[in-house]
C-alpha cells in the first residue's frame, strides 16, 4: 500500500511534524519490515520500537540527522559499493560548493538495481495495513476542495501566516536539520513522541485506533488549516470536472462493512475496487492480518508480511475462518458461489467468521478454497 | 524574396525552428504568415498587421500560467475581442486563430465568424467568457470550417442547437472537440454532421453522447484519427454494445483516444482492439476507470507515446505502463483524490519504475504524494532526453522522506542530466541549493516554475544570472526580495515575462523596475480593501502579486482597477 497515506495523516497533525513524525514512522517502520537499506542517513538506531527510544530521536537522532545532513552533498554514485550497506549514502560527503558537482559516471548494472531495489524495498511499510485505516480519516481531512497542508510548524501559528508565508514551516525544518536552536524546534520535537506513540500503540493493539481518530479530528480542527488558493496547481476546469465526476463515482462506490471475529473495530471496503473474489480476498488479508498474526511490527525478520499474509491465507482456506456476507434478505451466505457482479449487487456487509460458528458452511468452504486453490 | 510562390516560402520557414531565427527572417519577409504571439499584450493588432499584413494564422496567449490555478483574478485581462475587431477591419484574410488562456465573448466569436470569409480553423484552450451562442454563430457562418478545437474552456451553455447551425451545406469538417461542453447536444443533429463530413478525422465528443449515438457515429465515421468517447455506459449483454463493439472494429485508424468522462468498466472490452494501435491516450478525466480494469486497458497498448492518466493507477500500475508502453515519450499523472474519496495514489516508486522501463521519456507531470533524491537521481540517468519535466508533490515543501533531505540534490541531478531541458516546475522541500544547480546546468531552460521553495534572493539570482535562455519565470511563496528582483533589470527584457506573488517583494522594488525599464509593463494586482494609491501606500509593503513583462507597446489600456501598472 502506499506510504504516502502516512505523509497525508503527518499533514493533519502539522507540517513540522510530518517531518518529525516521519522521521519516526520510518524507524518503526524500519524496524517493521526489517528493511534497512533505505536508511540513507544511517537511522538504523532506530532498532527497536521503544518510547524511550522515540523521544530519544528527539535528542541523540536528531543530532545525528543533523550530521548526517550536513554531511550529505551530491557525489558521484557511480562510486558507490552496489552492496546492501546499511550506511549506504547515495549521496557521498562533500562540500556543497565543489566542483564538479555531479558528474554522472555510468555506474554498475548492480549499483543501478540494487538504487531501485531500495528505493521500492524502502516503501514496504510495516504499516501498510494500518495505512488503509487511514483512507477514512483522510476523508475527513480534505473536506474541502482546496488542498490543505500546514504550511507551518505549529499550531499556534495564525490562518494568515500560514497561507502566506511558508517561511516560517520552511525554517522550521531547516532549523530541525542544520541544528540551529531556537525555541521552534522546542516545539517540534515536543510532537513526535506523543504523535508517534498514537502511531505506535495503534499498530500493535490496535486499541487505539479510535482514540487515534478522534484525537486526530480533535487536532484537526482547531489546528490552523490554512486553504491555500491555486494548490495542487490543476486547472480549475480540470478541477472542477472531476469533482462532479467523483460525486458521481461516489454514488457508484460500494463500501459494507467488513467484521472479523476477535477484532476490536470494523473496517470498511469499497466492493467497486475489485473485480474478483481474489482481489477481495487478497485485501481482507491485508486489512486483517494485523489482529490474526499479533502485533505487528514486533519482530524484526525480513519477509514478515509474506509470512503474515501467507499464513493468514491459509487461516481463511483452511478451516479457521471462513468469510460470509449478509445478503438483501438478510441471510448470511458464504463468498463465492455466485459469480462477482451478483455479489456486489446483493452484497450488505461481510464478516470474516470463525469456521467453528459457521457450522453448517463449512464442508463448503473447504470444498470452495481447494477449488481456488 | 518576394517572387518566391508562398508554398515554397512555407517550406523554407518550416526548416527555422528557433524562435530568434524566424523573428530575424521576419524582419525582412513581409510574406510571413503564420505568427505566433506569447503574450497578447507585448504587441498590438495594429502593429501586428503593419508588420504582417499577410497574416493568415494567428496564435495568442494571454493571461499568466498562474491564471489556471485562480491567483489571477476574474477580470484581469486578456480580451481577444480588440484583435478580431482590428483584423476584421484591415481586411486580413485570417485563417486560423488559436487562443489561450484568454477571454473571448460570443460578440467576438460572432464578429470572428462574420469577417473572414476563409476562416478554416479556431481553437481555443482554457478560454472563458463565452457560450454556445457563440459557437452557434461560428457554426452558422463560417462555410469553410475544418476545425473547431474547444480545450477545457469554461463555456456557459445556453440550451441552444449550435450543433444543428452547421449547415447542410458544411462537409468541410476534419476536427471536432466540443469534450468541455456541459450541456447537451442534438444528437442527430450530430450524426448528421458526421454522416456529411467525410473528412472527419477528429472528433471529441462530450459527456451528453451516450453509447449509442457513439455507436452510430463510427459506423458513419470509421476513418476517425483521433476519437473522444463521451458517455461509455451500457449493458455490456445489449445488442447495442455488440454493434459497437463490430463498429469499433472497423476504426483502424485510431490512434489517439481520449474522454470516458461516464464509464462502465465492463464495457471496456469493445475497445481494447483499438489499443494496439494507440500512440496518444488521455484517461485523465475518466475517473469511473480504475484499479484492475484501468491496468487491463493498459496492458494492450503496447505503442503508446503519449499517456495522460489519473493517479489511481497507482506505482504498481505504473509499473504496468512501464513493462507496456516501451515507446513512451510523455507522461503525465495527474492527482484523482482531491476530495479523499480514498483511491491510490503515486509515490516516487512508480516513477522509477517509469523512467526504468521507458527510456524514450521527454516530458513529464507527475502529481505524487511524496519523492526522494534517490529516485530523482535514477530518473536522471535513465532518461537524460527530457525536454518537460514538472513535478509536484502535493505537500509543496515535502522533504525527502527516507532521508528528511530537501529535494535540491535530485532536482539538480535532473538538470545536470537532461541537456535539453526546455521546461522546468519544482516542488518539495527546496533550498537556494537546488537554483544554484539550475542556474549552473539548465542551459536551454525556457520556462522554470517555483512554489514555497528557496531561502534567500540568491535562490532566485543563480537562475537569473545563469539561464541565459530563460523566458518565463513564475515564482509563488517564496522568500525572493527586491535585491532578487533589482540586481539585473535588463535581464527581464530578455524574457516573455515575471511573475511573483506572495514573495518578499515590495511596492518600491517594483516601481523601482518600472522606472528602470520603460520597455516593461510592471502590473500589480492588489485584491484586498486597499486604500487608493492616491493615498500613499507605503512602498515598503509586500506585493500580493506582480507580473511584469516586455512589450513595445506601454502600459495596457484595459486593465481593471485592481491592477495597477507602475
Amino acid at each position: 500500500m502506499s506510504p504516502p497515506l502516512l505523509g497525508v495523516e503527518g499533514e493533519g497533525q502539522g507540517n513540522v511534524s510530518i517531518v518529525a513524525a516521519s522521521a519516526s514512522m520510518d524507524c518503526i517502520s524500519q524496524n517493521g519490515s526489517g528493511l534497512k537499506e533505505h536508511n540513507y542517513l544511517g537511522l538504523s538506531d532506530c532498532s527497536s520500537v521503544d518510547s524511550s527510544r522515540v523521544s530519544s530521536l528527539s535528542d541523540d537522532n536528531k543530532n545525528n540527522l543533523n550530521m548526517k545532513a550536513t554531511e550529505l552533498r551530491l557525489g558521484l554514485p557511480g562510486s558507490q559499493s552496489p552492496e546492501r550497506d546499511p550506511d549506504l549514502n547515495l549521496l557521498s560527503s562533500g562540500k556543497l560548493d565543489e566542483k564538479p558537482l555531479f558528474p554522472l559516471l555510468p555506474s554498475k548494472d548492480g549499483f543501478c538495481s540494487s538504487l531501485q531495489k531500495t528505493i521500492v524495498s524502502g516503501n514496504k511499510r510495516g504499516f501498510s495495513d494500518t495505512v488503509d485505516g487511514f483512507s477514512e480519516m483522510k476523508g475527513c481531512v480534505y473536506t474541502e476542495g482546496n488542498w490543505m497542508f500546514h504550511g507551518a510548524g505549529s499550531d499556534s501559528e495564525t490562518p494568515e501566516s500560514v497561507g502566506q508565508g511558508k517561511f516560517p514551516s520552511n525554517a522550521g525544518i531547516n532549523v530541525m536539520l542544520t541544528s540551529r536552536p531556537s525555541g521552534a524546534q522546542a516545539t517540534i520535537m515536543k510532537e513526535v513522541p506523543s504523535k508517534a506513540l498514537q502511531e505506535r500503540s495503534r499498530a500493535t493493539n490496535g486499541t487505539s485506533g479510535n482514540e487515534m481518530k478522534t484525537s486526530n479530528n480533535n487536532s484537526s480542527a482547531p489546528a490552523a488549516k490554512a486553504q491555500v488558493v491555486g494548490w495542487p496547481p490543476i486547472r480549475s476546469f480540470r478541477k472542477n470536472t472531476l469533482a462532479t465526476t467523483s460525486k458521481n463515482n461516489k454514488e457508484v462506490a460500494l463500501f459494507v462493512k467488513v467484521s472479523m471475529d476477535g477484532a476490536p473495530y470494523l473496517r470498511k471496503v469499497d466492493l467497486r475496487m475489485y473485480s474478483t473474489y481474489q482481489e477481495l480476498s487478497s485485501a481482507l488479508e491485508k486489512m486483517f492480518s494485523c489482529f490474526t498474526i499479533g502485533q505487528c511490527g514486533s519482530h524484526g525478520a525480513p519477509g514478515r508480511e509474506m509470512l503474515s499474509e501467507s499464513k493468514l491465507r491459509d487461516l481463511l482456506h483452511g478451516s479457521e475462518y471462513v468469510l460470509t456476507y449478509e445478503d438483501k434478505d438478510g441471510d448470511w451466505m458464504l463468498v463465492g458461489d455466485v459469480p462477482w457482479e451478483m455479489f456486489i449487487d446483493s452484497c450488505k456487509r461481510l464478516k470474516i467468521m470463525k469456521s467453528s460458528d459457521a457450522i453448517g458452511l463449512a464442508p463448503r468452504a473447504m470444498e470452495k478454497s481447494k477449488n481456488r486453490d | 524574396m518576394n517572387y518566391f510562390p508562398e508554398e515554397v516560402l512555407e517550406h523554407v520557414f518550416d526548416f527555422l525552428t528557433s524562435d530568434r531565427d524566424r523573428n530575424a527572417v521576419s524582419l525582412v519577409c513581409q510574406s510571413w504568415y503564420r505568427v505566433f504571439i506569447g503574450n497578447c499584450y507585448a504587441i498590438s493588432a495594429e502593429r501586428l498587421i503593419a508588420r504582417f499584413p499577410r497574416v493568415r494564422s494567428l496564435t495568442l496567449k494571454g493571461k499568466p500560467h498562474f491564471a489556471d490555478f485562480n491567483l489571477v483574478p476574474h477580470d484581469w485581462g486578456g480580451f481577444v475581442y480588440p484583435w478580431i475587431e482590428t483584423m476584421a477591419k484591415s481586411g486580413l484574410n485570417l485563417e486560423e486563430l488559436r487562443l489561450k488562456r484568454m477571454v473571448v465573448s460570443d460578440d467576438s466569436l460572432e464578429l470572428l465568424s462574420r469577417s473572414f470569409v476563409n476562416f478554416k480553423s479556431l481553437v481555443l484552450v482554457s478560454c472563458e467568457g463565452f457560450t454556445t451562442d457563440g459557437l452557434a454563430a461560428i457554426a452558422s457562418n463560417c462555410r469553410f470550417l475544418r476545425e473547431l478545437d474547444l480545450q477545457e474552456n469554461e463555456v456557459e451553455d445556453r440550451r441552444g442547437q449550435w450543433l444543428s447551425c452547421f449547415p447542410d451545406s458544411c462537409t468541410s469538417l476534419v476536427s471536432l472537440n466540443f469534450a468541455c461542453l456541459k450541456g447537451e447536444v442534438n444528437l442527430v443533429a450530430l450524426e448528421r454532421l458526421v454522416t456529411r463530413c467525410c473528412n472527419l478525422r477528429s472528433l471529441r465528443l462530450n459527456h451528453a453522447v451516450p453509447l449509442d449515438t457513439l455507436q452510430k457515429i463510427l459506423v458513419q465515421a470509421p476513418h476517425l484519427v483521433d476519437l473522444g468517447i463521451g458517455s461509455y455506459v451500457h449493458d455490456p449483454d445489449s445488442e447495442t454494445y455488440h454493434k459497437l463493439k463490430s463498429a469499433i472494429q472497423k476504426c483502424t485508424s485510431v490512434r489517439s483516444l481520449s474522454g470516458f468522462l461516464e464509464v462502465a468498466p465492463r464495457c471496456l472490452a469493445a475497445i481494447y482492439q483499438i489499443c494496439l494501435n494507440l500512440t496518444s491516450l488521455n484517461l485523465s478525466y475518466a475517473a469511473g476507470i480504475h484499479g484492475t480494469e484501468l491496468i487491463k486497458l493498459i496492458r494492450h497498448c503496447g505503442r503508446l507515446q503519449r499517456l495522460w492518466i489519473l493517479d489511481c493507477i497507482g506505482d504498481k500500475g505504473l509499473g504496468v505502463v512501464a513493462s507496456t508502453c516501451k515507446e513512451l515519450q510523455e507522461l503525465r499523472v495527474f492527482p484523482s483524490d482531491l476530495y479523499g474519496v480514498g483511491h491510490a495514489a503515486v509515490t516516487e516508486e512508480g516513477l522509477v519504475a517509469i523512467s526504468a522501463g521507458c527510456p524514450k521519456l521527454n516530458s513529464l507531470l507527475y502529481f505524487c504524494h511524496q519523492m526522494t533524491n534517490a529516485a530523482l537521481i535514477t530518473v536522471a540517468k535513465n532518461c537524460p532526453n527530457f525536454t518537460r519535466f514538472r513535478l509536484c508533490t502535493l505537500n509543496p515543501t515535502k522533504p525527502d522522506p527516507v532521508t528528511m533531505q530537501p529535494l535540491d540534490d535530485g532536482f539538480g541531478a535532473i538538470v545536470q542530466s537532461c541537456k535539453g531541458l526546455r521546461r522546468l516546475s519544482l516542488t518539495g522541500l527546496l533550498t537556494d541549493q537546488v537554483f544554484l544547480y539550475i542556474g549552473m546546468y539548465a542551459e536551454q531552460l525556457e520556462m522554470l516554475s517555483v512554489a514555497f521553495a528557496g531561502d534567500s534572493d540568491e535562490g532566485m539570482l543563480y537562475v537569473l544570472n545563469g539561464c541565459k535562455k530563460l523566458k518565463k519565470l513564475e515564482i509563488r511563496d517564496s522568500p525572493f526580495g527586491n535585491v532578487a528582483l533589482l540586481t539585473d533589470v535588463g535581464k527581464y527584457e530578455t524574457m516573455r515575462s515575471l511573475w511573483m506573488s506572495s514573495c518578499e517583494v515590495t511596492l518600491e522594488g517594483c516601481k523601482t523596475v518600472a522606472k528602470l525599464m520603460p520597455r516593461l509593463n510592471v502590473e500589480i494586482i492588489n485584491e484586498s480593501e486597499q486604500v487608493e494609491v492616491e493615498a500613499s501606500p507605503d512602498d515598503r509593503q509586500k506585493v500580493e502579486k506582480m507580473y511584469l513583462y516586455r512589450t513595445l507597446v506601454g502600459p495596457r489600456r484595459d486593465a481593471p482597477d485592481f491592477v495597477w501598472t507602475l
